[in-house]
């Protein structure tokens, strides 16, 4: 469903990502880990054709982001870092005018919007302004704008960030769930979702990847069996390369 | 269709805001001001508004327009909802186009809203409603030329402060540059080619000729291609700061 191929992203001397390749499959779910700056965000951009990659391209669903970038984009959903939103805006109007830009319209608009409301448990903030909202709500938000038109590809930037314990058991859960019919791309820093939500994990370094495998035989990658020493051992720290 | 829906978007946001209210407010308070003022309107008695209306209109705009069209781009850049615009199934252009005709539809507003001096003129006197109505045209053309640079500047940065500053500069620019006084002065110090070449970036020259009624086919292409330039630009920067 997303296939990789050698993308590499220089910026200016500095090269983000060096020569990444990988696929991630129908029912998949692919946890993205490495340190900061390590290259994930700009990989995932390059993917959600966000950035063009400096060479190398990136397929979903067989459809390459730079030969084709308009339908592969209809087959994405992304979740920014940052979950960008406008402020101006209802969670519900927010919702619409995605669906609207997704070509949804009508009913299937209206259910869309309905359905993914739902899903995010944003029921009770729906026609509320976005700027009065806590940040887990926008984050949830942003979330939702990304399943509305039901993609079979979901690349998620650090979904769990910014939540609280309830809220991040929620959204790996959903991932959990929504990743057995949908190919998952999604970064984390936080090194226990790779246990609770994913099937696959990538450790990335200086825009390498360093580490493939299940969660089981990264686990046995490690020599104390914990993924915190593992990735202390394979990506360097900022506080050395100084 | 999808520059549709940002037009939608883009508009509501600017009435859901006080921006569009304020703006369409101070545009009526000083252009009224300086027609009955400054311009000598009722002393006068210029029937087809053409000195006492219409000429504030650039010294008005060249403030006010980029004020406007500031958080076109430079919000989006900063918010960080630029990326999602970025891999939404559109192209830039049809952002581009959805966002330029949305501040457009503002400034349409503020000028419709100045109907009671057409009343006016018609209650008084009976004017040349076509050369009243060329006026409007004009006004409006140069607004949105104003409005295409400021889209352009927008474009280069994610502050919105230094975008107004830097279009008014520009817009300010366009203004003088055409205007007599300033002509006269510099033809004393400069050859006449190099006057042309400063009158022909300057807007009087193109919008006069529509105050006084006249439909000139340069105008229209001058108005039209610098607008379709700014755009292009904006086009081209928003590409070359994701690569």
């Amino acid at each position: 469903m997303i296939e990789v191929e050698s993308l590499t992203k220089q910026f200016g001397s500095k090269r983000a990502v060096d020569n990444l390749s990988f696929t991630v499959n129908k029912g998949e779910v692919l946890g993205f880990l490495g340190p900061n700056g390590a290259g994930k965000s700009t990989t995932m951009r390059m993917i959600t054709g966000f950035f063009p990659p400096t060479s190398g391209d990136a397929k979903v669903c067989g459809v390459s982001i730079i030969d084709n970038p308009q339908e592969a984009k209809t087959k994405i959903g992304y979740l920014p870092e940052s979950a960008p939103l406008y402020h101006d805006m209802t969670v519900i109007g927010f919702l619409k005018f995605c669906a609207s830009v997704r070509k949804l319209s009508g009913s299937a608009k209206k259910e869309a919007v309905e359905r993914a409301i739902e899903t995010c448990f944003l029921g009770t903030v729906a026609r509320q302004s976005i700027h009065t909202l806590s940040k887990g709500y926008r984050h949830r938000t942003c979330l939702a704008q990304a399943l509305l038109h039901d993609p079979e590809v979901l690349i998620l930037d650090e979904p769990t960030d910014g939540l609280d314990p309830n809220q991040k058991h929620e959204v790996r859960q959903l991932i959990k769930r929504l990743g057995q019919t949908k190919a998952i791309l999604f970064s984390t820093h936080i090194l226990e979702e790779v246990d609770a939500a994913c099937t696959r994990a990538l450790i990335v370094d200086n825009g390498k990847i360093v580490a493939d495998g299940t969660p089981a035989q990264l686990h046995a990658q490690s020599e104390t069996g914990s993924l915190t020493d593992l990735f202390r051992k394979l990506t360097t720290r900022d506080t050395e390369a100084a | 269709m999808t520059s549709l829906t940002i037009y939608k978007r883009e508009l509501t946001s600017y009435f859901a805001q006080p921006t569009a209210y304020a703006i369409i407010v101070v545009f009526l308070l000083l252009s009224m001001g300086l027609t009955f003022s400054f311009g000598n309107f009722m002393r006068v008695g210029d029937a087809s508004l053409e000195y006492t209306f219409f000429f504030w209109h650039p010294w008005i705009f060249m403030l006010l327009a980029p004020a406007v069209g500031m958080r076109l781009w430079a919000d989006e850049q900063r918010t960080g909802t630029i990326e999602l615009l970025g891999t939404f199934p559109l192209s830039t252009w049809s952002a581009i186009i959805g966002k330029y005709l949305a501040a457009s539809t503002v400034w349409l507003v503020a000028l419709l809203f100045t109907f009671p001096i057409y009343l006016t003129v018609n209650y008084l006197g009976s004017p040349d409603n076509g050369s009243i109505l060329a006026g409007y045209i004009g006004s409006f053309l140069v607004c949105c030329t104003f409005l295409a640079i400021t889209m352009l500047v927008s474009a280069c940065t994610r502050d919105q402060v230094v975008c107004l500053i830097v279009s008014v500069v520009i817009c300010v620019g366009m203004v003088l540059c055409g205007y007599d006084d300033f002509t006269r002065e510099l033809a004393k110090a400069v050859s006449p080619t190099v006057v042309e070449a400063v009158v022909s970036f300057g807007v009087w020259d193109h919008f006069r000729s529509l105050t006084q009624g006249l439909f000139r086919l340069q105008d229209l292409v001058w108005f039209a291609s610098f607008i379709f330039v700014c755009l292009l630009g904006t086009s081209a920067i928003l590409s070359a700061k994701r690569s």
